[in-house]
């Protein structure tokens, strides 16, 4: 079976205008919406605070749960349905206790106390002190630079510099708009989400890495030829296996968004942006970068 | 067969065997003799699968500073008076800050020469005489500040360590960590509450003797009396359950503390029906306990658990015998785990919850299910896709897919390491990429055999182009995959593990282990055309 023709010549590269402005707006949209919400929307590992998760084995609502705790002084409070469960929710609260007698307690017992003792299951808490969340944040965010300056170096190596500006780049771009979408759609930043954008970096590497090669590859069998028309051709020749490869990926952190459960569902959303955006990147960003360079360089 | 795939094969084949033998005791493990079940541990399980509770612990050293400091202006009072220097008063001020009040120069100079003999790791300042005084301030160097801060911390450690060993938990992990800080891991805890009352609680017990006639109502508002200090009265209405406080007004002095204990026992006081700790002092204790009693008989003594009182009671006669005990109308469980902090000693100071995560055990299970359900899945969809796109060749690629999924899972149990959810979710992720590594491949023979190549060829030519292809792309996750280790933290670091793992199988299993599949069958006969 073939999904793309062998001789397919679609021309990517003079669509590459287009692109750019499509990726600006996608970023411009995105960083908009995180601007305009104060900065990323950081769940508890990075901002501090108190996460308990309570399935209750009769039916209720945000609004209840939130009534029963009205007379908790915590500060702000916010109650979320988890997952697909109609009755499990998650009890976020901004306010993060030192005390050996933990805040989730107190939320239990208030539970108990509305709901009944034996309708009330605590599955899981967790509790991040500020100090510990600031950690985790700085840590974070050097995982990220480590890894693209890592990249920088190993590409750079391997091939030529302004590749690796092209691979970086394109990696920003792929980060910079799934940042974008999770303040969109008003998702929470955890550390599994850190996870998940190193995942795509790494994946949305594999894939412009393997334009790149076949860049490479066709510099040097059609020397005669123009860079542009080299990186289209470049682009056509891989263009079955990104499909295909991104296919097969997208099938898996699909299975994983639908049933892998609550506690990652937001990681298999990075991954499922992620995924898209990458494999387009790897097409539209990251060879384009090429030629721009190329141009600049031949202007000069 | 040629030499080189025969060579191979068995590479192969020995790989399957011993990965075979590491992943039995994971799925098989009851049904396995026993020589086995101690070869290879089943893959251990990370908190948020098993359930369980993950602590991080902050030592308050400043307090441990502060005591440290006390004891010395105790020491320093006591040699004072000792070698007749006269002094007006000894303390610590603003935390950390050593002060002694001296009437004349004579006295400062007396000072100056014991805190140069005894006491050379205080460093010492003379400040101008105010009011007809001298005020010598002294404070401890940063590096004993350091070694007490150090100290403190290795010796909370200890503690817990006894303590968890006393609450019962298989497998607990118990790590010192940058910052002063603790972690401690609780696999498949079932009162995660009291496990942290139990671990945190600083069971700093003190005998105080009770100060009589003093104004309680002053003292309340702030006005007590210079070497004494208010705490409250902890009692527990036997009938309504409710606890209420009285105050009571004790010297600052601490005469006993709980250091010097032996041993601590929950008895069962058959008066009251009700459960208190017996506690047996050791020899040094015992001694001063017998000293004590005698010479306060009559006058009531409080016994000062972390600052609360739970008792006063009188000193009918001396007590020789080197035993108290310490009762407050404690549940059975109070004071079970009341002995248990006591015997286990004190903290060296209190510590703080900075982070706590407590995952229940059915949530756990749960997450197990639909992890393992969308790897399940995943990999359905993908061998269909490869099956549909590259025919008999797609099912090589699903051989090897299989393949790597098993060798994933044999590595994670001999490495000893620990899958999480998120580690799952790298599992499912290496199944999305490493398929594409065949992928390459195949696109590679295709565009081989469209050149007109005999399939034997393609076959070379493809795998030998699609090589370096495939190593680059792979390092360079590998690359993102190591630094996520590096400086990951808790799941980020599960999910570091497998994909790296995996990267490095699906490598091993797509061009090494497919290549072996297809010489396999083109070495048999002579096959003209390829299904791919």
């Amino acid at each position: 079976m073939q999904i793309i023709k062998p001789d397919t010549q679609i021309d990517f590269v003079s669509m590459r205008r287009i692109a750019l402005i499509f990726s600006l707006v996608l970023i411009i949209v995105g960083m908009g919406s995180l601007l305009v919400k104060g900065g990323p929307n950081y769940g508890i590992d990075f901002a501090g605070g108190t996460l308990v998760q309570v399935r209750f084995t009769a039916p209720t609502n945000a609004a209840d749960i939130k009534k029963a705790l009205e007379d908790l002084s915590v500060g702000s409070l916010v109650v979320q349905k988890f997952g697909e469960e109609s009755n499990e929710f998650l009890i976020r609260m901004e306010k993060s206790s030192d005390e050996l007698q933990g805040l989730s307690r107190e939320v239990e017992g208030h539970l108990v106390k509305v709901y009944g003792a034996d309708k009330v299951e605590v599955r899981r808490t967790e509790m991040v002190g500020p100090q510990v969340g600031k950690d985790l944040r700085n840590k974070g965010l050097k995982a990220l630079f480590y890894a693209m300056l890592g990249i920088l170096i190993y590409i750079s190596w391997r091939f030529e510099f302004r590749f690796a500006i092209g691979a970086v780049v394109a990696l920003l771009h792929d980060v910079l708009i799934t940042l974008g979408a999770f303040s969109l759609f008003g998702k929470e930043i955890d550390l599994p989400i850190i996870a998940a954008f190193l995942a795509i970096i790494g994946y949305s590497l594999n894939d412009t890495i393997i334009v790149y090669d076949r860049i490479r590859e066709n510099m040097g069998r059609y020397n005669k030829e123009n860079f542009g028309f080299i990186v289209n051709h470049s682009i056509n020749e891989t263009l079955s296996r990104t499909i295909l490869t991104s296919g097969t990926t997208l099938l898996v952190v699909l299975a994983l968004f639908v049933l892998g459960g609550g506690v990652i569902h937001n990681f298999a959303f990075a991954m499922l942006v992620g995924v898209l955006i990458g494999t387009y990147s790897s097409i539209f960003v990251a060879s384009p970068i090429l030629i721009f360079w190329q141009e600049r360089k031949a202007q000069k | 067969m040629s030499k080189s795939l025969k060579a191979r094969g068995l590479l192969v084949f020995i790989c399957l065997g011993l990965a075979l033998f590491s992943v039995a005791p994971s799925l098989i493990y009851d049904s396995l003799p026993q020589w086995w079940q101690k070869a290879v541990d089943p893959i251990h399980r990370g908190l948020d699968l098993q359930g369980g509770m993950h602590l991080v612990l902050g030592v308050d050293v400043d307090k441990a500073v502060e005591s440290r400091v006390d004891s010395l202006a105790d020491q320093l009072e006591g040699q004072l008076r000792e070698q007749d220097i006269v002094f007006k008063r000894v303390e610590r001020r603003q935390g950390d800050r050593l002060v002694v009040v001296v009437y004349d120069e004579d006295a400062s100079l007396a000072l100056d020469k014991l805190a140069a003999e005894s006491f050379a790791n205080l460093e010492g300042e003379t400040l101008p005489a105010t009011g007809g005084y001298i005020e010598k301030h002294y404070r401890l160097s940063a590096t004993e500040v350091e070694n007490i801060g150090d100290y403190a911390v290795r010796q909370a450690l200890e503690t817990m360590r006894n303590r968890v060993d006393e609450f019962g938990v298989s497998e607990p992990t118990l790590q010192r960590q940058s910052g002063n800080r603790i972690l401690i891991q609780l696999p498949g805890v079932k009162e995660p509450e009291r496990a942290i009352a139990l671990i945190g609680k600083t069971a700093r017990l003190e005998f105080k003797m009770v100060v009589e006639n003093v104004d309680i109502a002053a003292a309340q508002k702030g006005n007590v009396p210079p070497g004494t200090q208010l705490l409250y009265e902890r009692n527990t209405n036997k009938q309504t359950g409710a606890v209420t406080e009285t105050p009571i007004v004790v010297q600052s002095k601490t005469s006993l503390t709980g250091d010097l204990l032996a041993d601590a026992n929950v008895r069962i006081d058959t008066r009251f029906n009700e459960p208190y700790v017996s506690i047996d002092f050791n020899a040094v204790g015992a001694k001063r306990f017998d000293q004590l009693t005698a010479a306060n008989v009559g006058k009531r003594m409080a016994i000062v658990l972390d600052d609360t009182v739970y008792s006063a009671p009188v000193i009918r006669e001396r007590i020789s015998g080197g035993s108290a005990q310490v009762s407050g109308a404690f549940t059975s469980q109070e004071a079970t785990d009341l002995a248990i902090v006591l015997r286990a000693g004190s903290l060296p100071a209190p510590v703080k919850i900075l982070e706590n995560r407590t995952v229940g055990p059915s949530l756990g299970n749960d997450s197990i299910r639909q992890g393992i359900y969308s790897v399940v899945v995943g990999s359905l969809l993908v061998i269909g896709a490869m099956i549909v796109y590259y025919q008999l060749s797609g099912l090589v690629a699903v051989l090897a897919l299989v393949l790597n999924i098993f060798f994933i899972s044999a590595l994670l149990a001999l490495l000893g390491a620990t899958l999480t959810l998120p580690g799952i979710a790298g599992i499912v992720l290496t199944i999305g990429m490493a398929v594409d590594a065949n992928v390459l491949i195949f696109e590679r023979i295709r565009e081989e055999l469209r050149l007109g190549k005999a399939p034997k060829i393609a076959l070379d030519l493809g795998y030998g182009k699609a090589f370096l292809t495939i190593m680059d792309a792979n390092l360079t996750t590998l690359l993102a995959a190591l630094v996520l280790f590096q400086f990951g933290t808790g799941p980020v670091k599960g999910f570091a593990v497998t994909l790296s793992i995996g990267i490095v199988c699906s490598l091993f299993t797509a061009i090494f282990v497919s290549r072996v599949v297809f010489d396999f069958f083109l070495n048999r006969r002579q096959i003209r055309r390829l299904s791919i």
